[in-house]
């Protein structure tokens, strides 16, 4: 907590004029919020949840990113390749009846869908499965980059990104791939406001990746990738296996992107319950969350996953009427108008670490 | 003089285009042969390469390479000179294809359009592309590194969404449908009848040339002086300025260079081929202008075209252009032709490789509709380009200017190895 305060102060302990900006502009939208709260509190809590929700799976996706940049100091645009390639997997594990999990009757209300115990062991090996493609994947194509400029690595996740979309878009080029979950589209509702299931699920995983992130870096592979990402050479000379570290970040990266592929079926993102040749945008969408919250800091992409959730869904829900020239499907866009600004304010994210110029 | 590969000897002959005469003479020869390539020449027919380059199926192709070369030799001066790595360069493109569509296209119902003649919608395209790289170039100027490409990469979602809208589409035309490109007929102004007509088969100087060879000639020079001025900017004072930020922009900035103004020039530049190129695509390849074109791949192509190419250089995009548009074709022709193909062991491998309408067995299926798990040749053309970027990165990061330097230098010194 003294870091974040020691960041929004300057040198002198006065408070910044961005930082009071920042401050103006949040009071200014909670006591929007607050009205809202009271003038239809159903719709506003129904709103409040999905943006929640929404934001949980930008934060899922965001953390992946993190945790693939702080190791390599690359992002991977093929985060959202690996996220359908996950999701296509449980999906063939999940719905094909030729697959030891078969679908049967759910004693939770009643919903057809897969049984608990059948779709957690699936989702354990389809997490087996993302893991293991993360692992293929850096060996072949990123292991031999080491030391070669980061542009360079970026552009080969982007090449990479290309070839794993044909493979995806062709199985589910003939017909979408359904991928039931237990709880279906259900959900529960708070007064009048109806919250899905899905909803709470992708908070709580968001809350549970987050957690083990964190403690994940005050382990001790976790402190060889901070050291990683601060020097690699340094690091190398110190007996730390980069390529070790490489192969661990992007492993846990391609599980992050299929638990947020996942998710992107499901209702605050999709309400189609299938694996679409669209459900990879998650990625680019989550993209701006990456961005605002910082490239290489763990807090930075669970903040930047809700604010840019809330942002999108609060315009989409408030602002409709006021913003009409921006088009229909104007709240997709919401994200990098966000983005864009915060980028003016604070170059690298509110939580990233500047770098540092030498000349 | 007769000059020498790096033995120079004053300042002039160093930054001259060609230094030395072999190349003045190849690259003259090179110039000559495109131009006689679509004309019906008996000395065209007789090279192998040239025979079928010229054919009126290939030619689209080779048009594609000459605006997907503009289009890189900008990208090349912000990414590859300047070191502003931008994936925004599609929506640069963008810009200038809508601008061009307004000022030379019809106007109806719902569509504005002025009708003017090319003279001015195709600078007016790069003029507007240009500008919209000085409006978002102070934002990128305060972001480095990756933090930039996907602020770039925001620019395109926005382009698309923006040519989508309601008044967006007036410019754009329908989303999904888009709207006739302009046309590249040569006029003085609005009148009936075009100087030079570019849509129809003609006789020109006692040659047959076709719609097709008329652009292929329009495109050949719009490339010829965009790549001379490339290589003019690169060689002069602001082209070694922003070299200078490229390899690191504090130390130039304390030799005295203005990091922000010529980070600026360099984003105005580049948005105004990209603009020409965005024009010329639509106008000359795809006859339409839609908004879903210009997006991510596309502008990932040109980092393609630029890296396989080789960036930093004026011939990288060239080459890379070539490189990255022909492959896909040469695939799809070899593919045919093994279809073909029966007995020995060319029959062997093609029935390993391939599947007709009836056949299963094979990787590659020749038909367009795939059953089940099978890629068609479009597919495998799009994984082949993804492998020609990864497999370019790592193994030859200069490009196809790397493989040639080894070349260059192998006989060199050639018979001995070092």
């Amino acid at each position: 907590m003294t870091s974040l305060t020691l960041r929004l102060l300057n040198a002198r302990g006065s408070v910044s004029p961005v930082v009071a900006f920042m401050v103006g502009l949040g009071s200014v939208l909670g006591v929007f919020m607050l009205l809202q709260l009271f003038n239809d509190p159903e719709i506003f809590i129904q709103t409040l949840a999905k943006s929640l929700g929404l934001g949980s799976v930008y934060a899922i996706i965001a953390l992946g990113f993190v945790l693939i940049f702080k190791a390599t100091q690359t992002v991977n645009f093929a985060q959202g390749g690996l996220a359908v390639a996950g999701a296509l997997f449980l999906s063939f594990l999940v719905a094909d009846d030729h697959i030891p999990f078969t679908t049967i009757s759910n004693p939770f209300n009643d919903i057809p869908g897969p049984s608990w115990i059948g779709w957690g062991a699936s989702v354990i090996v389809a997490m087996c499965f993302a893991a293991l493609l993360g692992l293929v994947i850096e060996r072949l194509t990123i292991r031999p980059m080491i030391g070669q400029p980061l542009f360079s690595v970026a552009v080969i996740t982007l090449g990479l990104e290309i070839v794993i979309r044909v493979f995806n878009n062709d199985a589910v080029k003939i017909e979408f791939r359904s991928l039931e979950v237990p709880w279906g589209v259900d959900g529960f509702r708070i007064g009048d406001a109806f919250i899905n299931w899905s909803t709470m699920a992708a908070m709580i995983t968001a809350a549970i990746a987050f957690v083990a992130v964190y403690f994940f870096y005050r382990s001790r592979t976790g402190i060889a990738m901070r050291a990683v990402a601060f020097d690699q050479e340094a690091a190398m000379a110190q007996g730390i296996d980069v390529g070790r570290v490489f192969a661990i970040a992007w492993a846990a990266g391609a599980v992050l992107a299929m638990i947020g592929g996942v998710f992107a079926t499901q209702p605050p993102v999709r309400q189609t319950l299938s694996v679409e040749p669209e459900t990879a945008t998650i990625a680019f969408r989550a993209l701006p969350a990456v961005i605002l919250g910082g490239l290489d800091s763990a807090t930075g992409a669970l903040l930047g996953g809700l604010i840019i959730g809330l942002a999108e869904i609060f315009a989409g829900q408030y602002a409709a009427g006021e913003v009409g020239w921006l088009g229909a499907g104007y709240p997709l866009i919401v994200p990098y108008i966000v983005m864009i600004i915060g980028l003016i304010i604070r170059p690298y994210g509110l939580f990233g670490t500047p770098e540092i110029r030498r000349v | 003089m007769y000059g020498r590969p790096n033995l120079y000897t004053s300042y002039k002959q160093e930054s001259q285009i060609l230094p030395t005469w072999s190349q003045k003479i190849v690259l003259g020869i090179f110039l000559l042969i495109l131009l006689a390539m679509p004309l019906d020449l008996w000395l065209t027919e007789q090279i192998p390469f040239v025979r079928f380059l010229g054919d009126n199926e290939w030619l689209p192709l080779i048009n594609k390479v000459l605006v997907f070369a503009i289009a890189t030799l900008g990208l090349n001066l912000l990414a590859g000179v300047a070191g502003q790595v931008s994936l925004g360069h599609a929506f640069f493109m963008g810009v200038g294809a809508v601008t061009a569509v307004f000022l030379g296209g019809q106007s109806s119902d719902n569509l504005h359009g002025l009708g003017l003649p090319i003279w001015i919608w195709l600078p007016g395209a790069g003029v507007a592309a240009a500008l919209a790289g000085v409006i978002v170039s102070p934002v990128a100027v305060r972001l480095r590194g990756l933090y930039l490409a996907i602020v770039t990469l925001g620019l395109v979602f926005l382009g698309i969404h923006f040519g989508n809208t309601t008044w967006g589409a007036k410019f754009a035309g329908a989303p999904g449908l888009g709207r006739k490109a302009p046309k590249l007929d040569i006029r003085l102004w609005k009148e009936e009848t075009p100087l030079i007509n570019l849509d129809d088969d003609g006789r020109w100087l006692g040659f047959d040339v076709s719609d097709k060879a008329k652009t292929y000639f329009l495109l050949l020079g719009l490339t010829v002086i965009f790549a001379v001025m490339a290589k003019n900017i690169i060689r002069t004072r602001t082209g070694r300025a922003l070299q200078a930020i490229r390899d690191r922009d504090i130390a130039a900035e304390v030799m005295g260079i203005p990091e922000f103004r010529y980070k600026v020039i360099a984003f105005g530049i580049s948005s105004f081929y990209a603009g020409v190129a965005g024009a010329l695509f639509s106008a000359a390849l795809s006859g339409q202008v839609l908004a879903a074109d210009f997006g991510l791949f596309f502008s990932v192509e040109f980092i393609a075209v630029l890296l396989i190419g080789g960036a930093g250089t004026t011939a990288g995009p060239l080459v890379g252009a070539f490189f990255v548009v022909m492959i896909p074709k040469f695939v799809e022709t070899f593919t045919k032709w093994l279809d073909k193909t029966e007995g020995g062991i060319t029959g062997k491998f093609a029935d390993v490789a391939l599947t007709g309408p009836e056949g299963d067995f094979g990787v590659i299926y020749t038909g367009v509709q795939t059953p089940g798990w099978q890629l068609n040749v479009f597919d495998w053309n799009i994984v082949l380009f993804g492998f020609l970027i990864i497999v370019f990165l790592i193994f030859e990061p200069l490009g196809l200017y790397g493989v040639w330097i080894r070349v260059r230098n192998y006989w060199k010194r050639w018979p001995f190895s070092y």
